[in-house]
C-alpha cells in the first residue's frame, strides 16, 4: 500500500472547506452542477417552442446544436491531445536550444 | 484644406508630447490625446482628404469611407481605455511608443494610397516592437528581435508587392484586387503576415505575452485588425481567404487547448477570432463585409478585455501560468467578473458584443451556401468557448485554490475593465448603434429566437464538454511546437552547421596552406640558403662553370646554325 510521505503534496492552499468562499465549497459547486444541468435541459426543451430554422437541413433537426456543440468539442479535445503527443515540449526548450 | 488636421498626427503628437511632459500634464496628455483624435476621426469626410505629390504619384494620406472611419474610432477608443488602464503602472516609454503604434494603425486606416499604408504599417511595426521590448526581461528581447524580423520580411514583402503594383499599372491607388499575378501575391502575403496566418502566425503567440502586463493589452489590437481592415479594402471576395481564416480559426483553438501561458491562449485565441474576420472577407458579400467589420471592432474591445484582465492577475501576482494561480475570484472579484464578461463576449454568447457580430458572418455564410464553412465557424464558435469561454477564466479564477490572495485591480486598471465590460454588453443589448456605422446597409436582426435557442444549446453543451472532458485538460509545464520551430531551430542548426562547415574548410585550407609555404620555403632554403648548403649560394670551381658555359655555347651555336 501506498505510504502517505510518497504521494506528491496536495494543492498548496486551503483545501475547499465549509468556511470557504461560497462558491468553493463542496454543497455550492453540487448546486451549481444542478442549475447548470437544468439549464441544460431547458436550452434543449426550448426547442419544442421555439422553431429552429435550419440552414441546411440538419441543423434544424431537434437538439441539433446540442449534440453537434458537445461532439465538436469531445473532437477539438481529443485532437489536441493526440497533437499534443507529438508537439509537446518541456518549456525551456528554446532556452536550452538558443543558448548552446 | 489647413485647418484640417489628419487624425494619425494628432496621436503621434500625443506619443511625443507623452515623452516631453511629466506628472499630471503626462496624464492629462494621455487621455486626452485618443479623445482628440476621436474627434478628428469622425471629422473626416468621404472620399480623399489631402493629396500630397511623391515622385510623380499622388499621395493620399487622408481617405475616408465608412469602414475606415469604424476601424480608426475603435483604434483610437483602445488607444484611450489602454491609456487609462496603463498610465499608472506602465512606463512613460511603453506609453509614448505604444501611442505612436496606435498612430500607425489610425494612419493606416486612412491611407488612401499604397505608399502611405506602407509607411503607416512600418511604422506600427517599429514602435510595437518597443513595445514588446517594455517586458523588460531577456525573454521579452529576444522575443522582440524575432517579433521585429517577422515584421520587417512582411514590409518587405509588402514593399515588393506594392512597387510591382506602381511598375505595371502606374497607380499606387487602394482599390479591390484579387491575388491573380505576383504583385497582388506578395501584398496579399505581406497583409496576411500581419494578420498572423500560416504558417507564419508563431510571432503572435511568441511575442505579445512576453511584454508588460500593460503592454499586451495594446498589442492585442492593433496589427492584426489593420491587416483585417487592410485585407477588407484590398482583397474582398478572394476566396483563398476562406480557407485561410478556417485554418486560423481551428489552429487558435488546438493550440490554445494545449497552452499553458495564461496571455498565450488569449493570444492563440487572437488568431482564432482573426480567422473569423479573414475567412468572412474571403466570403466577401456585402453581409460578410459588415460581419468582418463589425466583429473587428467587437473583437477589439472583449480581447483587450481579457488582456487587461490577465494583466491585473500578472501585475498582482507576478505569476504567468495557469499551473500557478487558481482560485483568484475570491479577492479579485472585479477582475473575474470583468474577465469573465469578456469571455462570454469572445464565445458570443447571446447578450454580448460576440454574439451580435460573429452571427453576422456565420449568417453570410449561410447565405452564400457555403455548407462547410457555416458548420467549420459554428464548430469553431463551440470551441471558442472551450479555449477561451471557460477556460481563461476556470483555470485563473476558479480551479483549485493556489492559496494566493492578491489585491484586486488598482482603480484606473478597473475602470478601464468596467468600461469595455459595458461596451459587450451593450453592443450585445443594442447592436443597432454598431450596425449603423457598417460599411454597407445592415438588414440583420441579430435575435431570432430560433438562433438564440441553437448558439444557447451550441454553447451550453461545449460547457458540458469542458468540464466532463477537464482530466483530459489537465496544464501541464510544456510549450507546443509551432512553426517557428523551423526558424528557431532547424534554421538556426542549419545555419551553425554551415557556420561549422565553413570552419572547418578553412581550417582546412589554412592548414594546407601553411603546408604548402613550409614545402616552397625548405625548396628555396636548399637552392638559396645559407652558404654550405644552398646549391645557388654554394661556391663553385672556376672549371666547372667554363664547362658549362662550354656546353651552352655550343648547344647555342648549332641551334643558331640548324635554323
Amino acid at each position: 500500500m501506498e505510504s502517505d510521505e510518497s504521494r506528491p503534496p496536495a494543492s498548496h492552499g486551503a483545501d475547499p472547506g465549509e468556511d470557504d468562499a461560497w462558491l468553493a465549497r463542496p454543497a455550492s459547486i453540487r448546486l451549481l452542477w444542478r442549475i447548470f444541468a437544468a439549464v441544460l435541459a431547458l436550452s434543449v426543451a426550448a426547442q419544442v417552442v421555439v422553431e429552429v430554422k435550419g440552414y441546411f437541413g440538419v441543423d434544424g433537426w431537434f437538439a441539433f446544436g446540442a449534440v453537434y456543440g458537445f461532439l465538436a468539442c469531445l473532437l477539438m479535445v481529443v485532437f489536441a491531445k493526440v497533437l499534443g503527443g507529438f508537439l509537446k515540449r518541456s518549456e525551456d526548450f528554446y532556452g536550452v536550444e538558443e543558448d548552446d | 484644406m489647413t485647418e484640417f488636421l489628419p487624425p494619425a498626427l494628432i496621436m503621434l503628437a500625443g506619443a511625443l508630447l507623452i515623452g516631453l511632459t511629466r506628472g499630471v500634464v503626462r496624464t492629462a496628455v494621455v487621455l486626452v490625446a485618443p479623445l482628440l483624435t476621436l474627434l478628428a476621426v469622425w471629422q473626416v469626410p468621404d472620399g480623399v482628404v489631402l493629396t500630397v505629390p511623391f515622385l510623380g504619384y499622388p499621395i493620399e494620406p487622408v481617405e475616408g469611407s465608412a469602414v475606415r472611419r469604424l476601424f480608426a474610432t475603435i483604434f483610437s477608443i483602445m488607444a484611450f481605455t489602454g491609456g487609462l488602464y496603463a498610465f499608472r503602472q506602465a512606463k512613460w516609454y511603453e506609453l509614448a511608443a505604444a501611442y505612436a503604434y496606435a498612430a500607425g494603425a489610425i494612419g493606416v486606416s486612412f491611407a488612401g494610397d499604397l505608399i502611405s499604408l506602407f509607411l503607416f504599417w512600418e511604422l506600427m511595426a517599429l514602435f510595437s516592437t518597443v513595445v514588446v521590448w517594455c517586458g523588460g526581461t531577456p525573454e521579452a528581447r529576444a522575443a522582440g528581435i524575432r517579433y521585429a524580423i517577422m515584421h520587417l520580411l512582411g514590409g518587405v514583402i509588402l514593399k515588393v508587392g506594392i512597387e510591382g503594383t506602381m511598375v505595371h499599372t502606374g497607380s499606387v491607388e487602394i482599390r479591390p484586387m484579387l491575388a491573380t499575378d505576383f504583385d497582388s501575391w506578395m501584398i496579399l502575403i505581406g497583409i496576411l503576415i500581419n494578420a498572423a496566418a500560416p504558417p507564419i502566425s508563431a510571432w503572435l503567440s511568441d511575442a505579445y505575452p512576453r511584454s508588460s502586463p500593460t503592454g499586451s493589452v495594446f498589442l492585442s489590437a492593433f496589427t492584426t485588425k489593420t491587416a483585417v481592415l487592410a485585407l477588407i479594402l484590398l482583397f474582398p471576395g478572394e476566396k483563398f481567404l476562406i480557407w485561410v481564416g478556417l485554418y486560423m480559426v481551428m489552429y487558435g483553438i488546438i493550440y490554445a487547448l494545449l497552452e499553458n501561458d495564461i496571455r498565450r491562449i488569449l493570444a492563440f485565441s487572437i488568431v482564432n477570432q482573426v480567422g473569423f474576420m479573414v475567412c468572412a472577407v474571403g466570403i466577401g458579400t456585402q453581409m460578410a463585409i459588415n460581419g468582418a467589420a463589425a466583429h473587428a471592432f467587437a473583437h477589439i474591445i472583449y480581447k483587450a478585455l481579457l488582456f487587461m484582465s490577465a494583466g491585473v492577475v500578472i501585475y498582482r501576482t507576478g505569476y504567468n501560468k495557469c499551473t500557478e494561480v487558481g482560485g483568484l475570484f475570491r479577492t479579485m472579484p472585479l477582475t473575474a467578473i470583468c474577465g469573465i464578461v469578456g469571455a462570454l463576449a469572445i464565445s458570443g454568447f447571446p447578450l454580448t458584443s460576440g454574439f451580435t457580430t460573429k452571427t453576422l458572418i456565420s449568417q453570410a455564410s449561410a447565405n452564400e451556401g457555403l455548407v462547410v464553412v457555416y458548420f467549420a465557424l459554428a464548430a469553431a464558435s463551440a470551441g471558442v468557448f472551450l479555449h477561451a469561454g471557460i477556460k481563461f477564466p476556470w483555470f485563473v479564477f476558479f480551479q483549485r485554490d493556489s492559496g494566493l490572495r492578491p489585491k484586486d485591480a488598482p482603480w484606473n486598471m478597473g475602470l478601464a475593465m468596467v468600461l469595455f465590460s459595458l461596451l459587450c454588453v451593450l453592443l450585445g443589448l443594442a447592436p443597432e448603434l454598431l450596425y449603423r456605422f457598417l460599411p454597407y446597409p445592415v438588414d440583420y436582426y441579430a435575435y431570432a429566437p430560433g438562433k438564440v435557442v441553437f448558439y444557447l444549446q451550441l454553447l451550453l453543451f461545449s460547457g458540458l464538454a469542458f468540464f466532463l472532458l477537464l482530466p483530459m485538460m489537465r496544464r501541464t509545464n510544456t510549450l507546443t511546437l509551432d512553426t517557428d520551430w523551423f526558424w528557431r531551430v532547424v534554421m538556426r542548426r542549419a545555419w551553425l552547421a554551415t557556420a561549422s562547415a565553413f570552419r572547418q574548410a578553412g581550417d582546412l585550407l589554412f592548414g594546407n596552406h601553411t603546408r604548402l609555404q613550409g614545402w616552397l620555403r625548405s625548396k628555396a632554403h636548399s637552392y638559396f640558403g645559407g652558404a654550405p648548403r644552398g646549391l645557388f649560394a654554394q661556391a663553385w670551381p672556376i672549371g666547372t662553370t667554363a664547362i658549362w658555359i662550354a656546353v651552352l655555347l655550343t648547344a647555342y651555336v648549332t641551334y643558331y646554325y640548324s635554323h
